[in-house]
């Protein structure tokens, strides 16, 4: 776990790896793509490439017009904008359509930092899993990003996949399976299951780790795929650990903590507990100062843990 | 040109829109009408389509922007034999194919979903500059309404549109110069959209949007001019066609009873059967 990177640099990199693979491959952007890493395939292939400006609303419109003329898009821009201020373009082009655009929206959560609230989106994958036919993906390191982006390409229809500004530890290694919508048993623990997605994942297994110390014997699933979400996974979870604790880099509202409740309560209802952005809008600071004060660190998890236990 | 059979199917596309609004009981003939004799030369002369074919590859494309408008381009596309005419009176109904606005996964020809303003001209934009990508011999026509442009969106795609020279894509205003609370004078000022879409980058026409030889012309210098985009201001008169409803914003969204619809299928000609 010492390689850090950020998930938005797995995805610069696996864009121009599928550019050589794909010849209909088009990549889109809105005057972030160094930000967002579209970039480098735009050097490598500038005839793919369009930039629209900053003009987002438009991005997913005219992703759409080149979805429906045989290509495969990647269009890209910070989540709090392709998500939110495009919410109505996606709903409506590319979602009621079921348009081959991959929505790949980085500087997504608190970890965008210092840009503070106006950009911290905890509304994404919330918004994005109420449109039908929307798959939702939130990878946790780069290993598994570049999995996952190569499989959402692969797939017919629309996909969001969330990837992060700040550079994150590597988790997986390169041989690791990894499947869009199958959750992953990280870590084997009876007494409690802690679900975590994107940047929480490494945080849930610091938490873990802390508390075997304390005699707790935690399970950890990686859900790199909010919709479809893997069911089996989460109630094997609740039926054998008979406690679940929800970890994401969102609000807890709409999120994976609602996702996995809403399979929770229907199946097999066992006590939860929510670890994420609590109703609030965030602000300046770096990374690691936010994720403490605003509750999404490995502590933040610990405290949940604990608190479950009390219940 | 056989302007007389353009006219006929103009005529045949506004019975069917008046009889499909009637079985429907909601929806909008006044922008319908008023778009009928643009749609029956792109579908009639202009575009290179095949119903029997309607994925093929080099074929025309054409966005209706304006949704709302969808009877036009059902009826349309049911003249052109995209589909029988007789679905078109399941206009609106359950389990209907044929959605009160446009859906391109239930119908054969529609090519864009669209019913939320401003997304048809914007993804029209894209499908452009996917045949600029792919070098191919294929052209993008998109339908906006007026009130339309009142939509952020639009001048987003037409900044792009201008940007990216996309000569390949030709763009309609059904300039009725109404909308559902009235004129779009006294709602928000559209104009003066000629000098507007010119400051984009975009060749501008203005035509009779009721004149099939220029709506013809125009759409000939469209295919002369390189490196611009093309829009077509097209002056139209809401519910052009039917007496009662020309010219007027209280037929934006209102179906004819079936007296009402009699009265038009007969002035313009057909058979209230």
């Amino acid at each position: 776990m010492t390689v850090k990177m950020a998930t938005r640099q797995a995805y610069g990199e696996v864009l121009v790896e599928l550019g050589h693979e794909l010849e209909n491959l088009v990549v889109m952007d809105a005057d972030l793509s160094k930000s967002t890493m579209t970039a480098e395939f735009g050097k490598v292939f500038p005839e793919r490439f369009i930039n629209m400006g900053i003009a987002e609303q438009n991005l997913y419109g005219a992703a759409t017009g080149m979805a429906i003329s045989g290509k495969v898009v990647c269009a890209s821009t910070f989540a709090m904008f392709a998500t939110g201020r495009a919410f109505e373009i996606v709903r409506n082009s590319i979602g009621y359509t079921r348009a081959n655009v991959k929505i790949c929206a980085t500087h997504a959560g608190i970890t965008v930092g210092e840009d503070g609230a106006s950009h911290q989106t905890f509304e994404d994958m919330a918004l994005m899993r109420t449109i039908p036919g929307m798959t939702v993906v939130n990878p946790c390191d780069c290993v598994s990003a570049k999995k996952l982006i190569r499989q959402a390409v692969a797939m017919d229809g629309p996909v969001y996949v969330r990837l992060g500004r700040a550079p994150v530890p590597n988790f997986y290694q390169e041989d690791d399976d990894i499947q869009l919508g199958k959750g992953k048993c990280i870590r084997e623990g009876k007494d409690l299951t802690v679900i975590a997605t994107g940047i929480m994942v490494s945080e849930a297994m610091m938490a873990a780790e802390k508390l075997q110390e304390e005699g707790l014997d935690v399970r950890v699933v990686d859900i790199n795929t909010i919709k479809p979400i893997d069911r089996d996974i989460i109630v094997k979870a609740a039926k054998e650990t008979g406690r679940i604790v929800t970890a994401e880099e969102h609000s807890v509202i709409g999120g994976l903590g609602s996702a996995v409740a809403e399979v929770v309560v229907r199946e097999w209802p066992v006590a939860m507990e929510m670890v994420g952005q609590l109703d609030t809008f965030g602000e300046s600071g770096k990374p690691d100062q936010l994720k403490e004060k605003y509750g999404m660190d490995a502590e933040a998890v610990i405290r949940a843990c604990r608190k479950i236990m009390d219940r | 040109m056989n302007f007389k059979e353009l006219e006929q199917r103009a005529t045949n596309i506004r019975i069917n829109i008046i009889k499909a609004l009637h079985s429907a009981g909601s929806g909008h003939p006044g922008g319908s009408l008023s778009a009928a004799d643009i749609l029956s030369v792109l579908f009639f002369h202009e575009m290179k389509l095949d119903p029997e074919n309607p994925k093929m590859d080099d074929r025309d494309i054409f966005i209706l922007s304006k949704g709302h408008a969808a009877p036009v381009l059902y009826s349309a596309l049911a003249e052109k034999g995209f589909f029988p005419a007789e679905e078109l009176l399941t206009l609106r109904k359950i389990n209907s194919n044929i959605q009160g606005h446009p859906d391109m996964r239930k119908v054969r020809g529609v090519e864009m979903s669209t019913g939320s303003l401003g997304q048809g001209f914007s993804a029209a934009g894209g499908a452009a500059m996917a045949r600029k990508m792919d070098k191919k011999d294929s052209r993008v026509y998109v339908l906006l309404g007026d009130g339309e442009l009142q939509e952020g969106l639009v001048w987003e795609a037409a900044m792009s549109a201008g940007h990216y020279k996309l000569d390949n894509m030709v763009a309609f205003v059904d300039w009725n110069g109404l909308q559902i609370d009235g004129n779009n004078d006294d709602v928000m000022t559209v104009k003066p959209i000629d000098q507007k879409f010119a400051s984009f980058g975009w060749n501008v026409l203005m035509i009779d949007g009721h004149s099939l030889p220029e709506i013809i012309d125009a759409l000939n210098q469209a295919r002369a001019c390189k490196g611009k985009p093309t829009l077509i201001i097209a002056r139209t008169i809401k519910g052009k066609g039917v007496s009662f409803m020309e010219g007027s914003a209280g037929w934006h969204g209102k179906a004819p009873n079936e007296e009402e619809a009699k009265r038009a299928v007969e002035e313009l000609g057909g058979v209230w059967a």
